[in-house]
């Protein structure tokens, strides 16, 4: 006796969160089934295994209707086929958004191609994330990414709007679309050390300043409607940031700059002497950093550079985080101190961003 | 010109891409009613056209409303070739016919597709203007009522109950016309769906007319199926119960009528003859009566139906047991005898009822207090018949889109023809009068009517319960005037209706019969079988169960009239095997009475399936079951004589743990005080089993298991082994899980308001084709079975629950292949109420009656302030085993803001367990919010504004499905209309579909989904007494083919929560009842 159909339908919708979990993480259904059994559910309810590989079945078979609905949130809300309560559904749409860690990191700042789909291979060996699970997160990525891209307005509200994702959710999500439209660099050995966590609070302070979005109104240049409000850094405030070289390429503004610094900080950092002796050359770091973010290779290499030309040296030095964030807070506000330097707003858009990202990029 | 129907297309959504390069549809609708058809503009290149059109009108004869559906065409405009269709709907229009139902349909409908599903949906306005019809001579019946449910509906009051009415209406299959051969399956498939929806509403308009000319104005029970006879044609036949309602505008005013039901009975056995038992000697059977005629073409039937030949073939079958008691005996029948002078005396109203009803049958399985009076036993017959050709020469080569497709019924136009499926019927139903005559009833209550079909072969079945019922509704007129000549005072309560109908001294068949274990007064039978729901007023000790009989015999694959005649020979053994089975495992639960029992005769190829559900209680009035004994034939050999006596211990265990897990402990009685023989435990009377190669035994069948307390089992063979062996392998639903197959569950009356309806689809390969009946069981029995654990399993997270209404089908699609559909609903409940209310019978009666039936849900505002269940649910604390793994359901349910780390938390106890990888434990989404008011105020700091994400505002209302005729928790206001819609799903690409389990899947979502959405166009957020009255599956997986067929029914209704009725009652007697459903998790 063999089945040949087995369903079960019903008027609402059944959602098992186990299940649906595992089906998110990509196991086939006999993998599931083991699992479940693994879990000691039979010995709960006191099923057996071909009840536990039917209902596991039905499930997938549930998920797997859904899923094309899961691909258009909103659709979820109106279609008509499944009737799940709003809870439900937002438990449904924000697991199905929901990556993992060690995924995301494989793949941030990555081109959203074609090519990155082929590695994802590689990505499911390393991550031990099964390669469906991969498919899944990345296709998501990239759904998210070409809806967003174009768009007008707040990149948090147009996820949010778009896929009905929490608030948390949606800010990674912008995080990550942000990340692959600027190409930033996050797979260097170097950089193995920094979570999602710290580049999307980087990505979050950089898109709340140092985007056309930013700005405050849109520009009414109508060329610049090309430029997206949020995905894409303010080109014109990159090129304004040259201005700043003259802090480290003038002499005696950088002296100046080394002893107002020294002498608010005397006294108050444990490495005082490291500081003054490395002062210039990390004023030079980041005021090079942002000399050189004319340059598209250079914007890629951001945080390369950060950890190069701050966060090491510091770290070398065994810098406390408290004395990173003193020195920091000091360094940008004796700018305003110095005469001789017109580009004050300028440097507090680029000075304000870059200390919340140092000071977060500062761990072991 | 007596109606006008106007129609607005607002708007589609969701519509698929039907231009592949602008992954775009140019999309327009064609809006059909009758011949006229009207067309919206074409909405150029978009998925979510707004046509927002002008009112198309349509003036039609309401005869025209009635039959014809709407007919809304999708299509994507091509300039070049022909328009494509995107899909259909099909607007009923019935219920806009009757002034209390709806006013307006409005709303978004599933544009369906019998190839593709469902594809977008379709925003639609409908309304009507009826003129007043002053012609007598009117073929429509716009004005009566019908409904599914098979009780008064919660909202009216019967002032009269007329009686059963039937109609039946037959064409051709379109599926089977030459036509098809040319056309594409998806015409073919519409051309069917939209003959039946128009053969339907003609159905209906007729008996509406029947109705009205009873001078009635509601069906109640109506039942309508359809028997796809193949070649021979397409029947659509429905039953129902006719009835005069009265609207209860104000609750309240009926408070008193319903105080004390039991001072009202009246025991008024009027019959048509003064002597109740006419046949003593032939088809008399006691509480299940068969008949099988086998009428192999026109020229035989006459004489094989009526011909005493056939019913001798009938098993007599028996629930009674031999000993008759004479105490009381001579009184009683002085009793009748007066009755029936005193009857005759006043002109014989009563008869009145019986006589100008052919049948008096009621479709009804609840009543309004005081209408049962008595209940005989299951009354039920069958046929086999040999479908022929549907003569009807009208039809051919009609079927386009000409207006000339009236239909017409098999009765007038082949008048000159004796052999009709009228004929067919009428022949059974007289079948079943007599057997209730017998029964000393008058009446047959819970009757319900049933058709198998194989190739040509058919089985028409139709079953009951005899019952003698009070005048008190069944005629026009005072309901309490002078009528009534005697009373029988002081009634007692909840044990009249099981007092025995029949007379003791002429006693139709072997009976062991008691005093009523509860007046002490009347005698009651030793087990009671019926079709109805257990009556509120019934005192029941414990709970009840779910009870199976599961049957398959192999049967020699045959051609027409030697097939027929081989079902024939077979189905006096199968009723009898079911039988026993019933009766042996209302044993073993240690119960003593059966409802709702619903015996299914399948037939196939080359097998028969027998079916039988019940609910089994145990009734207080009747005497407690005996055991069941073991005997062994040859009582040599000493192992085999340990081995019985081990068997024997086992059963009596089991009985034990049943009686404890049902919680059946009946007061001691001692034996005085009955006053009646209470027979010898030991007495030892063998038992006939019914060997199926010896046919001559097949006269002295005697099913009547009487004669003795201790049920005796016989084992004499390995066949007998194994029916002893299957009788315990039945297991026990798990702790918290209750089953039933009647409306309510006896014993459980503090329903939570928490209900999940499902159906649940499988069909099995049998793996070999020499198979034995043995097997095959085995087979059956596993299948039915693990279905039910499935069930279980799935419905964990509601415990403590309980499955109701469970409706088992079993069909035999081809071959090996066995299909069984089960739709029900669970309801979850209150475990520590329950616990209290066991405790006080005459509490609990009152309680029960509180919340369960109809008459008292007349007045609402009392019911509410002592059955609101508390919610004081216990979740997930009380239940730890359940806690870890399956706890999110109901928590998240309940929550309207779900907090996940909460989840997390639970959730992750055992996934931690199987996941090795922590670094999936992830971060972010785990510590939000769902909802977005609690989000977005919180940690938005330096953010810009966010727009809330529109998660909370679905605009999809919850539409509760449940085939219960009330909805836990919550007060009926107002009944829309029946639905009743039939759907065809084709599919050529099955494997990229997901197989045949993922079309099903998808097919019963979407017909799920068109109910609720004609549902909640209509303004309603439920339907009740929802049936699934037909699936039938088709596959073909070598060609990548699947055709299924759902014909689906029931009440739409609007129901108020309780609690929001309380609140509004306090405010302002509010007339707009808004349902509050966007808050509502459950179905």
């Amino acid at each position: 006796m063999t089945s040949e159909l087995d369903i079960f339908v019903g008027n609402t919708t059944l959602i098992d969160e186990d299940v649906y979990r595992l089906w998110l993480d990509g196991y086939s259904v006999n993998d599931a089934v083991a699992l479940r059994v693994r879990s000691g559910i039979l010995e709960q309810t006191g099923a057996t295994a071909g009840v536990l590989q039917s209902d596991t079945m039905d499930h997938y078979r549930t998920f797997h209707m859904l899923e094309r609905l899961l691909h258009a949130p909103p659709k979820l809300l109106h279609q008509l086929i499944f009737q799940i309560p709003p809870s439900r559904q937002a438990l449904l749409i924000e697991r199905y958004y929901t990556f993992d860690e060690a995924f995301v990191r494989e793949v941030l700042g990555k081109k959203l191609s074609k090519g990155t789909k082929k590695d994802l291979d590689d990505i499911s060996t390393k991550t031990g994330i099964t390669l469906k699970s991969c498919r899944r997160q990345f296709d998501n990525f990239k759904r998210v990414f070409k809806v967003v891209e174009e768009m007008r307005g707040s990149l948090v509200d147009n996820i949010q709007q778009h896929f009905l994702l929490s608030d948390r959710l949606a800010r990674d999500y912008a995080a990550i679309v942000f990340f692959a439209n600027n190409r930033f660099e996050t797979g260097k050995k170097k950089l193995q050390y920094l979570s999602f966590g710290d580049f999307a609070f980087c990505a979050e302070l950089m898109i709340q300043n140092w985007t056309l979005g930013a700005v405050g109104e849109a520009p009414t240049d109508p060329d610049s409607q090309m430029d997206d409000m949020d995905v894409d850094l303010d080109k014109e405030f990159l090129q304004d940031l040259k201005e700043l070289k003259v802090l480290v390429a003038d002499k005696d503004l950088l002296d100046l700059h080394k002893s107002l610094v020294c002498t608010a900080l005397r006294g108050k950092l444990s490495v005082f002497s490291e500081m003054e002796t490395n002062f210039k050359n990390l004023s030079r770091g980041l005021v090079n950093v942002a000399a050189k973010l004319t340059h598209n290779k250079d914007v890629r290499d951001l945080f390369v550079d950060l950890v190069e030309k701050f966060v090491e040296p510091c770290r070398s030095d065994h810098w406390p985080l408290s004395d990173v964030r003193l020195f920091l807070n000091q360094y940008s506000v004796s700018v305003h101190s110095l005469d001789g330097f017109r580009h004050q707003t300028l440097w507090d858009r680029y000075m304000g961003t870059l200390r919340g990202c140092l000071l977060r990029l500062y761990h072991d | 010109m007596p109606g006008k129907l106007k129609v607005k297309i607002v708007a589609g959504r969701h519509l698929p891409v039907m231009d592949r390069a602008s992954d775009l549809t140019d999309a327009f609708v064609e809006v059909k009613f009758g011949n006229t058809t009207f067309k919206t503009d074409v909405y150029l290149k978009s998925l979510n056209p707004q046509w927002n059109s002008e009112w198309f009108k349509f003036e039609v004869d309401d005869e025209d409303l009635q039959d014809e559906p709407l007919q809304i065409t999708v299509l994507d405009h091509d300039t070049y070739s022909a328009n494509d269709a995107i899909g259909k709907v099909y607007i009923d229009i019935d219920p806009l016919l009757y002034s209390e139902a709806a006013t307006v349909i409005s709303g978004w409908f599933p544009i369906y597709d019998t190839i593709h599903g469902i594809r977008g949906e379709i925003n639609v306005v409908v309304k009507v203007d009826l003129f007043n019809d002053l012609n007598r001579f009117r073929q429509s019946s716009c004005g009566v009522k019908f409904f599914c449910t098979t009780s008064i509906p919660k909202c009216y009051r019967a002032v009269v109950i007329h009686g059963f009415v039937e109609e039946l209406v037959v064409n051709e299959d379109p599926e089977y016309q030459w036509i098809d051969r040319i056309r594409t399956p998806r015409a073919s498939n519409e051309a069917r769906q939209r003959l039946i929806s128009l053969m339907s509403g003609e159905l209906q308009r007729k008996i509406g007319l029947k109705v009205l000319e009873m001078r009635g104005n509601a069906v109640v029970g109506y039942l309508q199926c359809f028997d796809l006879e193949g070649e021979s044609g397409l029947v659509v036949r429905a039953i129902g119960t006719a009835c005069t309602l009265d609207k209860l505008s104000s609750p309240a005013t009926f408070l008193p009528a319903c105080n004390s039901p039991s001072k009202e009975m009246k025991e008024s056995p009027f019959n048509e003859d003064p002597n109740p038992n006419p046949h003593s000697s032939g088809p008399s059977t006691p509480l299940k009566n068969q008949t099988y005629s086998f009428s192999p073409s026109k020229s035989y039937s006459r004489q094989s139906s009526s011909s005493d030949t056939d019913l001798s073939l009938t098993p007599k079958t028996g629930m009674g047991s031999g000993s008759a008691g004479k105490e009381g005996g001579p009184f009683k029948a002085l009793l009748r005898q007066q009755t029936q002078s005193a009857l005759e005396q006043r002109g014989g109203s009563p008869h009145r009822f019986c006589r100008r009803r052919e049948f008096p049958f009621l479709t009804l399985t609840a009543f309004p207090p005081g209408l049962l009076v008595h209940v005989g036993g299951v009354v039920s017959a069958r046929s086999v018949k040999l479908l022929d050709r549907i003569h009807n020469p009208a039809f051919v080569g009609i079927m386009g889109n000409t207006r000339s497709y009236k239909l017409l019924d098999w009765n007038s136009f082949n008048s000159d023809e004796p052999e009709t499926r009228d004929a067919w019927w009428a022949e059974i139903r007289q079948e079943i009068k007599s057997h209730a005559k017998a029964l000393g009833c008058h009446a047959v209550v819970g009757y319900s009517e049933s058709t198998s079909i194989c190739e040509e072969v058919c089985i028409l079945s139709a079953s009951g319960t005899a019952a003698v019922l009070s005048p008190r509704f069944l005629q026009e007129g005072t309901v309490d005037g002078s009528l009534e000549q005697r009373v029988e005072e002081n009634l007692p309560v909840g044990c009249g209706f099981c007092h025995i109908p029949y007379d003791e001294l002429n006693m139709p068949f072997p009976a062991h019969l008691t005093h009523c274990y509860n007046c002490r007064k009347q005698k009651v039978p030793d087990v009671l079988f019926t079709t109805i729901d257990l009556p509120t007023d019934a005192v029941v000790i414990g709970k009840g169960c779910l009870i199976q009989a599961r049957l398959c015999r192999l049967k020699k694959k045959a051609q027409a009239e030697a097939n027929a005649t081989a079902i024939s020979n077979l189905l006096p053994f199968m009723e009898y095997e079911v039988h026993t089975q019933l009766m042996n495992k209302l044993k073993l639960k240690g119960m003593n009475a059966l409802f709702g029992l619903r015996i299914q005769i399948t037939v196939g190829e080359n097998m028969l399936m027998g079916l039988a559900s019940a609910t089994g209680v145990y009734l207080a009035a009747l005497p407690m079951p005996g055991g069941i004994q073991i005997a062994g034939k040859t009582p040599s050999d000493g192992s085999y004589e340990q081995h019985i006596s081990h068997m024997q211990k086992k059963i009596n265990d089991t009985i034990a743990k049943n009686k404890e897990l049902y919680e059946i402990n009946p007061p001691e009685v001692s034996e005085e005080i009955i006053g009646s023989p209470i027979p010898e435990p030991r007495q030892r009377s063998r038992l006939l089993r019914s060997q199926s190669e010896s046919s001559d035994e097949v006269t002295e069948l005697d099913l009547s298991h009487g004669k003795k307390d201790a049920f005796v089992l016989e084992i004499d063979d390995t066949d007998a082994m194994e029916d002893v062996h299957s009788l315990l392998t039945d297991v026990p639903p798990p702790s918290g899980f209750y089953s039933c197959n009647t409306e309510i569950m006896p014993g459980i009356n503090n329903w939570t308001s928490e209900i999940q309806m499902f159906t649940s689809v499988r069909v099995v390969r049998l793996s070999s084709l020499n198979l034995t009946n043995q097997a095959l069981n085995k087979n059956f029995n596993g299948l039915c079975e693990n279905l039910l654990k499935s069930l279980y399993f799935k419905l964990r997270s509601m415990t403590p629950c309980c499955l109701c209404h469970v409706n088992f089908t079993v069909s035999l699609p081809e071959d090996e292949l066995i299909q069984v559909t089960v739709t029900a609903v669970a309801i979850t409940f209150d475990k520590n109420q329950a616990l209290q209310t066991t405790k006080a019978h005459a509490e609990k009666s009152l309680q029960r009656a509180s919340t369960d039936n109809e008459e008292l849900l007349q007045f609402p505002l009392e019911l509410c302030s002592d059955s609101v269940p508390s919610h004081a649910f216990p979740a997930a604390k009380e239940h730890p085993e359940s806690a870890s793994s399956n706890s999110g359901t109901p928590a998240a349910q309940r929550a309207t803001s779900v907090d996940y780390s909460s989840f997390a938390d639970r959730c992750s106890s055992w996934i931690e367990l199987i996941k090795l990888k922590a670094q999936t434990i992830r971060r972010g989404s785990i510590k939000t919010t769902v909802t977005v008011e609690k989000a977005s105020p919180m940690g938005d700091g330096n953010f810009r504004n966010r727009s809330a994400p529109p998660c909370a505002g679905s605009t999809v209302g919850v539409v509760k499905m449940t085939p219960l005729s009330f909805i836990p928790g919550a007060k009926i206001t107002k009944y829309l209309g029946i639905i009743n819609m039939f759907f065809i799903r084709e599919t050529t690409s099955l494997r990229e579909e997901g197989g045949v389990s993922g079309f099903l899947h998808t097919f019963i979502a979407e017909v799920f989904a068109m109910v609720r959405a004609h549902v909640a166009a209509l303004g309603g957020n439920a339907v009740v007494s929802y049936i699934m009255k037909q699936c039938v599956f088709m596959e073909n997986p070598s060609k990548n083919q699947a055709q299924c067929l759902i014909n689906v029914s029931g009440d739409a209704v609007v129901f108020v929560r309780e609690s929001d009725l309380e609140v509004m009652s306090t405010q302002q007697p509010a007339v707009n009842c808004q349902p509050t459903c966007t808050g509502e998790v459950t179905t």
